[in-house]
């Protein structure tokens, strides 16, 4: 916001017909559009045409022999909802039930995590722990994931000691369960919860803390009064990140999950990648969307901030 | 923090006309480019894979009577799939020696459906795909390649090592009659396999796949057309010759099977295998006797009793093809005990020329691949083992998807 402040004049500037006034206005009041020429032709080319085209696709029909035209067919998405083989709205109701699981699970884990590198670390290690929590991309995320499978398996390192202490039953597994699922999908995306929570403890004023305190607030006061909200853009934020990112991963439900953990993002993979119908994956990843951002919209409405523009 | 900026509410009320005129234009581009959007969605197709090039005949004869000799050969094919020793491929480098033929070998075939959708646009077009050599899995992209003449129709006058050399299990296959269009590369059987140390019980049939004893370690295959096919042998039906109605009954049977199943998995069933996740499985042969050979000693390969599944991975040389001349010589060069015989000593799939096998064993001295059933199997294996069922056109092709995804996606 503040760089808004600096570049473009507030209020119109008379105009000046004085030599070489006239060019340096426009050069002026042009300079904020040239400045975001980029960002819309990042934002045309990336997201505009292939939301436009993934729509267009989701109206053809045909098979994939004599190749899909189009033709308006709407009916592909009534098919996908009501009489279809494959229980598609299922899939998508898990897709989401698993992420927001995961998102509370990344809050869970992740706002402690942030609080204890904000408030509780000396100045010189904030950026070797900031660095630690990212450390995991540095691995590829596919092969992260399936680690994990194979510490998690049956007879892996943790099921056989937890076994050979009589901890679990011989029937107990981890891989194939929804947990593991979720699990997974909040290992892969703690860092983009505990990053922006911290951003957004980092801002908050010490002086509101003692001022809290000044004021009879205990430590719970303090926290639940002062603290968190003033933290809601950083969880607001890191809520879309992680939460949009989970709705539609395909990766972990195939590596950790079993024949029950199904979801949407798999379902899009098989239509066009093993059955090549176009026009249903075409049509999921729509319906992904809207509904993503129907749910999105609603709850940034809901427990959205004014100030989410200072994080991103 | 307030001390710097300007009230929010402030910021707001002066910045508004600036925003909202930007917004206008955006509406306006907006709308411009949703009306040249819709005017050119008429006009919107996805190309399919059907060609002209079917239509077109060609008088194989006379194209391979006009052909040049050439001395380079483009040859893509799955990793390691061919014998290698230290960065190099010996029977390449014999190859060269005898004919002077360089090869270019690629490993650059993952698996046959994106490598198909990587082709298909090339070929679709007339234009060459770089490869003299393709090898392919037969299966739906197989059938589309040669019914959509993709490919070229082989001179077996060029090929006599196949007819001398080649075993019975691959002259002459459903989904390429008489070999018109495709030789086998390499064989290979889908069966069960199970880990002896874990598996409270040895595994005989597919019967065995719906004992409770079981219950959350086995492992099916994701890929529907080996699904399907396990369905079909385990309700006594025999794949090749199939009906749809014989579908729906095998996919009843899998679906009473489901809830004992662990997972459908990809290539990752050996590591489940392997690891100990699923006690049995349904299985590649090669896969087996690669992780029995790599130390996993209580694993052990079955032919259920029901039947087993035989696949063939099939060169094949693409329209337009530079060198098809050098690709013939390969293929009949390859039809020999020798190569043959040295390439199967190192990829311990089922070899194609049985004579192979004297090779393997006296002259490279290796009798655990000489005399596995798994490489050369005998006449018992061959009687039991089917081919998959050919898809005649697309229609069924999507009823078998119909018939057999919702037992993967559930």
């Amino acid at each position: 916001m503040t760089a808004v402040v600096q570049t473009a004049p507030l209020g119109r500037a008379p105009l000046d017909f004085k030599e070489g006034g006239f060019r340096r206005n426009l050069k002026r009041h042009s300079t904020p559009y040239l400045l975001g020429l980029v960002g819309m032709a990042w934002l045309l080319i990336l997201f505009v045409i292939p939301l436009i085209s993934g729509l267009a696709v989701s109206l053809m029909s045909g098979n994939p022999q004599d190749g899909y035209t189009f033709t308006w067919n709407w009916s592909v998405y009534s098919d996908i909802f009501v009489n279809s083989d494959v229980p598609y709205v299922t899939f998508l109701i898990r897709g989401l039930v698993y992420a927001a699981s995961a998102t509370i699970v990344t809050i869970i884990v992740g706002f402690p995590l942030a609080y204890f590198i904000a408030f509780r670390v000396s100045r010189r290690w904030k950026n070797a722990l900031l660095l630690l929590v990212t450390l995991s991309f540095f691995v590829s995320f596919v092969i992260r994931t399936d680690m994990w499978a194979f510490v998690l398996s049956d007879q892996g390192p943790v099921l056989t000691v937890l076994r050979d202490l009589h901890l679990a039953s011989k029937d107990f597994h981890i891989l194939g369960t929804a947990g593991a699922v979720i699990g997974g999908l909040a290992y892969n995306d703690l860092a983009f919860m505990v990053l922006p929570i911290y951003v957004a403890l980092e801002r908050i004023d010490p002086r509101l803390i003692e001022a809290s305190a000044d004021l009879y607030g205990n430590k719970t006061n303090t926290f639940m009064r002062t603290i968190l909200p003033l933290t809601r853009s950083g969880i607001f934020a890191g809520v879309l990140l992680v939460f949009i990112d989970c709705a539609g991963d395909p990766v972990n439900a195939s590596l950790l999950g079993g024949t029950h953990t199904y979801v949407i993002g798999q379902a899009i993979q098989d239509a066009y990648l093993t059955n090549q119908q176009y026009n249903v994956a075409a049509a999921l990843s729509t319906i992904l969307m809207i509904v993503l951002g129907i749910i999105l919209f609603a709850y940034a409405r809901i427990v959205g901030t004014d100030n989410i523009e200072d994080l991103v | 923090m307030n001390d710097r900026m300007p009230d929010p509410a402030l910021l707001r009320g002066l910045t508004r006309r600036r925003i909202s005129r930007r917004t206008m234009l955006q509406g306006m581009l907006g709308g411009v480019s949703m009306a040249a959007v819709a005017a050119s969605l008429a006009g919107c197709s996805i190309q399919g894979s059907v060609s002209s090039q079917a239509q077109q005949k060609v008088d194989w004869n006379a194209f391979w009577a006009k052909q040049k000799p050439t001395k380079k050969l483009n040859f893509a094919n799955w990793p390691l799939y061919i014998d290698q020793s230290h960065g190099k491929y010996p029977s390449l480098e014999a190859f060269t020696k005898k004919t002077g033929i360089a090869v270019n070998y690629q490993q650059v075939i993952q698996n046959n459906a994106p490598f198909y959708a990587a082709v298909a646009p090339e070929l679709r077009a007339h234009e060459d795909t770089g490869y003299d050599i393709v090898v392919m899995t037969n299966g739906w992209e197989l059938t589309e390649m040669i019914v959509n003449g993709f490919v070229m129709e082989l001179d077996h006058s060029r090929l006599p090592n196949f007819a001398k050399y080649g075993a019975e299990n691959v002259k002459n296959p459903p989904y390429d009659p008489k070999n018109k269009h495709s030789v086998v590369w390499q064989t290979g059987f889908t069966g069960l396999a199970y880990n002896e140390k874990l598996a409270p019980k040895p595994v005989t049939s597919f019967q065995d796949l719906l004992d409770p004893v079981f219950k959350g370690h086995i492992g099916m295959m994701n890929d529907n057309t080996e699904l399907g096919s396990a369905g079909l042998l385990a309700i006594g039906v025999n794949p090749t010759t199939s009906t749809p109605s014989d579908w729906r009954k095998a996919a009843a049977w899998l679906k009473k099977q489901r809830p004992l199943v662990s997972g459908y998995y990809d290539q990752s069933y050996i590591d489940r295998l392997s690891n100990g996740d699923t006690w049995v499985s349904q299985a590649w042969s090669g896969d087996i006797f690669q992780a029995i050979a790599g130390g996993n000693k209580h694993l052990k390969f079955v032919i259920p009793e029901e039947g087993q599944m035989i696949w063939h991975d099939n060169m094949m040389i693409p329209m337009q093809a530079q060198n098809p001349l050098s690709a013939l010589s390969w293929m009949n060069f390859y039809y020999t005990p020798e190569i043959a015989g040295m390439v199967e000593d190192w990829v311990n799939y089922v070899c194609p020329v049985p004579d192979a096998k004297d090779y393997i064993l006296h002259t490279l001295k290796d009798p655990d691949v000489a005399n596995s059933p798994l490489v050369f199997p005998d006449a018992a294996t061959d009687k039991k083992s089917h081919d998959f069922y050919v898809f005649k056109n697309y229609d069924e092709y999507e009823e078998w998807n119909k018939v057999f995804n919702p037992v993967i996606q559930s």
